[in-house]
């Protein structure tokens, strides 16, 4: 493989992990910082805003795995690496 | 070094798979497997608990009844009261396969039955399974709100303003992509990092990422459920302004 090729996709993973944490993690410390304040405020009302909130959370955290996807095609399935064609001759 | 069972057992491969040809088509067999596996889990369920139906329910009645109340509550709430019992079996499907198939992944031994290329997880771990899910779901909101409203389905596309139309149709590619991607990046990222975890140290310590692998991953199924209902609530309601803006904050 072209070393520049593997050398720009590994510090590409490294980047998209790396920057697409930080946005999310700020989110969802916001959100969860409401929760708490939200729980605090009215304790009866624990089960619906815990609902709420891990909901959010599991949008919020499919922003970081975009970018966790990115990386693993960057790694695994690189498109400027021609290494498909071998596994064909793993057949049944 | 010596190799050890427990070396085998913890061997990690990624982006390693078992090719099967089928008419032609390269195929991941170890996803085909497991997803047999996961139908005939849900199957044997189905059919063990639906014998001998009684009035006040037990046992395995019991707790399917549970999940269905739970499914049909999903989908009272995302598609509104009137429109959603035809979608309950719809949703209650993608719900069990994604739950059954991530849990199964993560609680299983698959590791210890070997192939010869590559190694058994959750199907949902494979991007062809996930990504089929996501283009099973945006036909069913189509095929919905076409069999619901026919041609006038499209008005939803320029309300409530015409210069809204280049996002909406953006929409319609990002929805199936963000559920796939969703799922995929979820499942896949656990099964990572159990996996290297146990490469470096095979027992005790990578059980806490299990538990909370299990965890994001019910919740991952729950949100898939809930994002296809809301999808097919937002293109089979009767459209009323308020709802219009608070659904299009609500669902990203």
């Amino acid at each position: 493989m072209n070393p520049l090729i593997g050398a720009a996709s590994v510090v590409a993973a490294g980047f998209s992990v790396g920057l697409a944490a930080i946005g999310p993690g700020v989110g969802q410390g916001t959100a969860a910082g409401y929760a708490v304040e939200g729980i605090a405020r009215q304790p009866e009302a624990e089960g619906k805003i815990r609902g709420a909130l891990l909901l959010s959370f599991a949008f919020i955290e499919s922003l970081t795995i975009y970018g966790l996807v990115v990386a693993l095609v960057l790694l695994f399935a690189n498109p400027f690496v021609g290494r498909l064609t071998n596994y064909l001759s793993y057949t049944l | 070094m010596t190799q050890s069972f427990l070396f085998d057992l913890s061997e990690l491969s990624v982006g390693q798979h078992w090719y099967w040809i089928i008419f032609g088509f390269p195929i991941h067999g170890q996803t085909l497997i497991t997803t047999w596996f996961v139908l005939a889990v849900i199957a044997t369920l189905s059919i063990s608990a639906n014998r001998n139906l009684k009035e006040t329910p037990d046992g395995l009645q019991n707790l399917t009844e549970y999940i269905t109340e739970f499914i049909r509550d999903i989908a009272k709430t995302q598609i509104g009261e009137y429109d959603y019992l035809p979608w309950v079996s719809f949703l209650g499907t993608i719900f069990l396969f994604i739950f059954v198939s991530n849990w199964s992944g993560a609680l299983l031994p698959w590791h210890v039955l070997k192939i010869p290329n590559g190694e058994l997880a959750a199907p949902t771990g494979d991007i062809n399974t996930t990504v089929s899910l996501a283009l099973l779901t945006s036909i069913s909101y189509f095929y919905g709100g076409i069999s619901k409203k026919g041609l006038g389905y499209f008005k939803r596309y320029v309300s409530p303003a015409v210069f809204l139309l280049p996002i909406n149709i953006l929409e319609d590619f990002t929805k199936p992509l963000s559920l796939s991607f969703r799922l995929f990046g979820n499942i896949l990222a656990d099964e990572l990092v159990v996996g290297v975890l146990v490469v470096l140290i095979p027992l005790v310590v990578p059980i806490p990422l299990i538990l909370l692998g299990l965890f994001t991953s019910a919740i991952q199924a729950l949100v898939f459920a809930t994002l296809a209902g809301a999808y097919i609530g937002e293109a089979v309601e009767e459209h009323h302004l308020l709802f219009s803006l608070f659904f299009s904050y609500l669902i990203y």
